[in-house]
């Protein structure tokens, strides 16, 4: 069976002001049909950039993407996409915003007006579907944004940090929320996360990359069956893969030789 | 309703002081009519001339919206391609700005030399007016959409067209408002201004008439007139503001008056 996504070894470099930059130092990674991956790795490594390349937003500066056996590097449109930010177009009610983003992939009008309403309806929003997206809290923005992506008739999601501006008890009733969302539709996944804990608990599998210039790390399938709730957080063998990630990244933090130190000491 | 008494009671209150010290100063010092009238001698002087007053009105308001229609929509159309064209908008947008150097006063009489009498000059010269603030406003709007509201767009696949139309577009109506309102502002002086360069009726002309007769309660009554025609524009587009923003959050309106 062919995967949803291949990312084959993937570069990219950016010229920051005369002096290039290498970002992504060849990453590969592939998602499955029905398959959630996480790619965790720390901040500044690149994980928004390869977004955007899968995205078509960027160009790489190597490598290919291809999407059901297809090659696909540099094609728009091939996504559903959940930033980081909500992204709500404030002058578009809760429904318009859902129904602006299935318009854009496709969806005869009326019936993204249906689906808005109806989904909106079944996550208990259909109080909201009617009002501009400021009236809503942060959690529900998220929420909306979230059931936009899902609702985008494309065959991967790609998910970019999408509960890290909320605060942790929200956060922790989101990837509940998500869960079981994603576990009655089982579409192709790929989350981008700071938290192991987070990639633990949703993901099929976890690839972990380095900081820039990235390579992936390590790469891990994740042995918990599903449906999952948080009582996972107790389960040994989550605390023991957690430290084992935890360690993989530390190390790669860890600075090479300790720079010389400037005079004093001699 | 009673709390919109309570905020706007001073300034009433000020207005009206400012009446009766006018009005009081005239009697006092026993003013001549022909130098400064009172309130009361500008109202009984509007009354009585009030079929001629109304004529010259309906002319300078119809130049006035007819000016303001064209030369906001050609602002909106520029500001359109510039943004859609940024070739263009490179090699054009400073000879615009130059054009907004020459006064109006100079520009008025040489239009009257180049395009005649009638209504044509005055209307170019509103066009020219109105233009440019609203060309400007909606050019800053249409360029400043959130990035990544655009990124958003285009990872989702939406092309440059519907980017334009969905998002920065509306984005873009906040800004051109802002350019509505100076347009708005401006365009019933320009017009006064336009009249008294060469009309045969309009306040415009009616105040040259009346200036040069020595009948100072005609030109104040006019002017009254003016500054209403002139709040009565802004307003209007200010409450077009409102209905067409619905969705700001009411907090950045401005909130409660001081
Ligand atoms: N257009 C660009 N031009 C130059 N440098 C860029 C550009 N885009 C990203 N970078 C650089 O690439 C690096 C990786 O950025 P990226 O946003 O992909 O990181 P990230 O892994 O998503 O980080 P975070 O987890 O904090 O979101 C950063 O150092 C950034 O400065
Ligand atoms: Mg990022």
């Amino acid at each position: 069976m062919t995967d949803v996504l291949e990312a084959i070894d993937i570069r990219q470099r950016f010229d920051n002001g005369g002096a290039a930059v290498e970002v992504l130092a060849g990453v590969s990674l592939r998602v499955g049909a029905g398959e959630f991956v996480s790619l965790l790795g720390p901040s500044g490594s690149g994980k928004s950039t390869l977004f955007q390349i899968i995205g078509g937003l960027l160009q790489p500066s190597g490598g290919e993407i291809r999407m059901g056996g297809e090659v696909v590097t540099g094609d728009r449109g091939r996504i559903a996409y959940m930033p980081q930010q909500a992204s709500l177009l404030p002058w578009l009610t809760v429904a318009g915003n859902i129904e602006l983003a299935l318009e854009v992939a496709g969806t005869a009008r009326a019936e993204a007006r249906r689906l808005a309403h109806e989904w909106l309806e079944r996550i208990e929003l259909a109080a909201y579907a009617d009002r501009y997206p400021h009236v809503l809290s942060g959690g529900m923005q998220q929420r909306v944004s979230f059931l936009r992506a899902l609702l985008m008739p494309r065959p991967l999601m790609c998910l970019d940090e999408p509960f890290g501006a909320l605060d942790a008890l929200t956060r922790m009733q989101m990837q509940q929320w998500l869960l079981q969302l994603w576990e009655q539709s089982r579409r192709a996944v790929l989350l981008i996360t700071h938290s192991i804990e987070e990639a633990l608990l949703l993901s099929d599998r976890i690839v972990v990359i380095s900081a820039a210039p990235a390579v992936v790390l390590h790469e891990l399938e994740v042995p918990f069956a599903r449906p999952r709730d948080e009582t996972l957080w107790t389960d040994p063998q989550f605390n023991r893969l957690k430290q084992q990630i935890y360690g993989l990244l530390r190390q790669d933090d860890e600075p090479g030789p300790p720079p010389l130190r400037a005079g004093g000491e001699r | 309703m009673g709390n919109k008494w309570l905020a706007y009671w001073p300034s009433a209150a000020v207005m009206t002081a400012l009446l009766l010290l006018w009005q009081g100063a005239v009697i006092v010092f026993d003013i001549e009519e022909w130098f400064l009238p009172g309130p009361a001698a500008i109202v009984r002087e509007t009354a009585a001339i009030w079929p001629r007053l109304l004529e010259h009105t309906g002319a300078t308001l119809r130049l006035t919206l007819l000016g303001y229609a064209l030369g906001t929509t050609a602002g909106i159309a520029v500001g359109m391609l510039f943004h859609l064209a940024p070739g263009l908008r490179r090699s054009t947008y400073p000879l615009l700005v130059l054009s907004q150097n020459v006064p109006i006063i100079v520009l008025g009489p040489l239009l009257l030399m180049w395009l005649g009498f009638g209504m044509l000059p005055k209307i170019v010269l509103l066009v020219l007016v109105c233009f440019f603030p609203v060309s400007v406003a909606m050019l800053a709007g249409l360029g400043s959409a959130d990035s990544s509201l655009t990124n958003y767009m285009r990872m989702i696949g939406a092309g440059n067209w519907t980017i334009f139309r969905r998002l920065e577009l509306p984005h873009a109506v906040p800004s051109l408002f802002s350019g509505l309102k100076i347009a708005a502002a401006y365009s019933v002086t320009s017009a006064i201004v336009a009249e008294w360069i060469g009309a045969s009726k309009g306040l415009g002309y009616f105040i040259q008439l009346s200036a040069r007769g020595f009948q100072a309660p005609r030109v104040f009554a006019a002017v009254l007139i003016i500054v209403l025609l002139s709040m009565l524009l802004f307003g209007a587009v200010a409450l077009a503001e409102r209905r067409l923003l619905r969705w700001r959050p009411r907090s950045t309106e401005g909130g409660k008056r001081p």
